[in-house]
């Protein structure tokens, strides 16, 4: 009896724990992203507000909270007030097989690897009926433009991923770590890394591949109609999606919380920050595609390259026997 | 693919250069001492306007911020009834300063001039004038210029010839 009460706290903390790290991470992310961004562009970025700036995060907070919270007239308001809250959802489920640990974790599925797929899949829901529910020319192409990205880039995204299930023997992230402690999946996967890296850009409709906002072609995108915390939401969930695949690439590709002295928490944090770094790199780095070249990278250049991964890495298993 | 590795790779660079920004209500710009800022009327070394109110800087100002009045005073001086420049049309461009034939009116390195009521940015004469001759330390129009005011009679100026009595030449 007592045990089961001590399962059922562990499991509690370890829920609220992760809860609460990802959503105060992704508020300083907001913070951490905007600095970063200025010290690549020899400026200080916000550093007015509290120490470093920090307490910009509160600042924007109460902002967005206190701003009028407006629905258009010719918005579709049920629909229109879901949408925000399908991708932050999706995002935080799929934060629940995330290893972080040996001793950090929600849950170990077996089919773990196929639930996030699953909800990064969903999340595109969230921006397709906001920009159907918006009812606004902009929106609707920004939607328009999420879903074909998605669709094309899920596909691949899952495909790029099977390499390192091949590897591993198993959809389980614990046990993909596990398998990795003889070296990390990134050297042999290395394609597939990449091509899960681009995916996930893609998916968190990150630049240079944001083509559903695309500020100067569609006004905002999905959120054009989308103001106070509403908006809050969507740009909460983005940065989440940031935070999951740079953990999932972590966990995937660089060995998750394995590594020397540090303990196994410190190395995990440290792998997602530089994923996280290099995300915001990207930003700061790279204009943005047109939208056919888009969809023509992905289909004619990054398909075929994880379908070329998936067949070698097979091969090589089976000559290996 | 190599480009875009390269640009990565250059942007990333700049976290170690040095960033541009200067953080100005601590860390106060360098403005040079020719820099073009609020305007100012000046005084002689005398201590008298030097502003004769001959309407040059009005008429040189592009976007006709500058009004006045000319009046005459008791010993035979030009000088404004009212000068009144509207900073808030007013774009520092300096035309005034070049136009004007007596080194009166003269450009600051002052930016500093903001205000909640748009029409505290209209300057009257009063809050124009300063107590020092600016730029030029020792120029005194009517010490130059050949017109009589009082203490000052006619070829008594510098560099003026004492005047000729036409009626006295032998022809």
């Amino acid at each position: 009896m007592n045990t089961g009460h001590a399962d059922i706290a562990m499991t509690l903390l370890n829920i609220f724990g992760v809860l609460t790290t990802a959503v105060l991470l992704t508020a300083l992310l907001t913070w951490g992203e905007r600095r970063l961004l200025g010290f690549w562009q020899d400026r200080p970025g916000p550093n007015r507000v509290g120490p470093f700036g920090l307490m910009q995060v509160v600042a924007d907070m109460i902002k967005l909270f206190f701003k009028e919270d407006f629905i258009p007239r010719f918005a579709d308001a049920p629909v229109f007030l879901l949408a925000p809250t399908i991708v932050m959802a999706t995002t935080l489920l799929a934060f629940v097989v995330v290893p972080f640990s040996p001793a950090v974790g929600v849950i170990d599925m077996h089919i773990g690897l196929l639930f996030f797929l699953a909800m990064s899949a969903l999340a595109v829901y969230s921006v397709v009926l906001g920009a159907y529910a918006s009812g606004n020319k902009y929106a609707l192409l920004g939607g328009l433009r999420a879903a074909a990205q998605t669709v094309s880039y899920e596909v691949f995204m899952g495909l790029s991923l099977m390499g390192v299930v091949m590897l591993a023997g198993s959809f389980d992230l614990r046990s993909i770590v596990m398998a990795q402690e003889n070296g990390w999946f990134l050297l042999p996967q290395m394609l597939g890394c990449a091509i899960f890296l681009v995916a996930g850009i893609a998916e968190s409709h990150r630049l240079p591949l944001d083509l559903p906002e695309a500020e100067h072609e569609l006004t905002a995108g999905f959120h054009t109609e989308y103001s106070g915390m509403k908006f809050g939401l969507f740009f909460v969930g983005e940065y989440l999606s940031i935070l999951l695949i740079s953990a999932l690439v972590t966990t995937l590709f660089l060995g998750g919380w394995l590594g020397p002295w540090l303990p196994p928490l410190v190395w995990f944090a440290l792998k997602t920050f530089a994923l996280v770094c290099l995300f915001i790199l990207l930003r700061a780095a790279l204009p943005r595609p047109r939208y056919d070249q888009l969809m023509a990278f992905g289909w004619k250049v990054m398909l075929p390259l994880a379908l070329l991964n998936l067949v070698v890495t097979g091969s090589v298993l089976i000559w290996r026997g | 693919m190599i480009s875009i590795l390269r640009s990565l790779w250059l942007v990333f660079r700049h976290l170690f250069t040095r960033r541009v920004t200067v953080e100005y209500p601590e860390e106060m710009p360098y403005l040079a001492p020719r820099y073009r800022g609020r305007i100012v009327l000046t005084r002689d070394p005398d201590g008298d306007e030097r502003c004769v109110a001959c309407n040059l800087c009005a008429v040189a100002c592009p976007p006709d911020c500058i009004s006045l009045q000319k009046m005459e005073d008791a010993d035979g001086r030009w000088r404004p009834e009212f000068f009144r420049i509207n900073f808030s049309r007013c774009i520092m461009c300096g035309l005034c300063e070049d136009a004007c034939p007596t080194y009166a009116i003269q450009l600051t390195p002052d930016f500093e001039m903001c205000e909640y009521d748009r029409q505290n940015m209209v300057y009257e004469k009063e809050d124009l004038l300063i107590n020092g001759p600016g730029k030029y330390h020792e120029y005194s129009f009517y010490r130059h210029a050949g017109k009589t005011v009082s203490g000052k009679a006619k070829g008594e100026a510098a560099g003026e010839a004492k005047p000729v009595n036409v009626k006295s030449l032998n022809l």
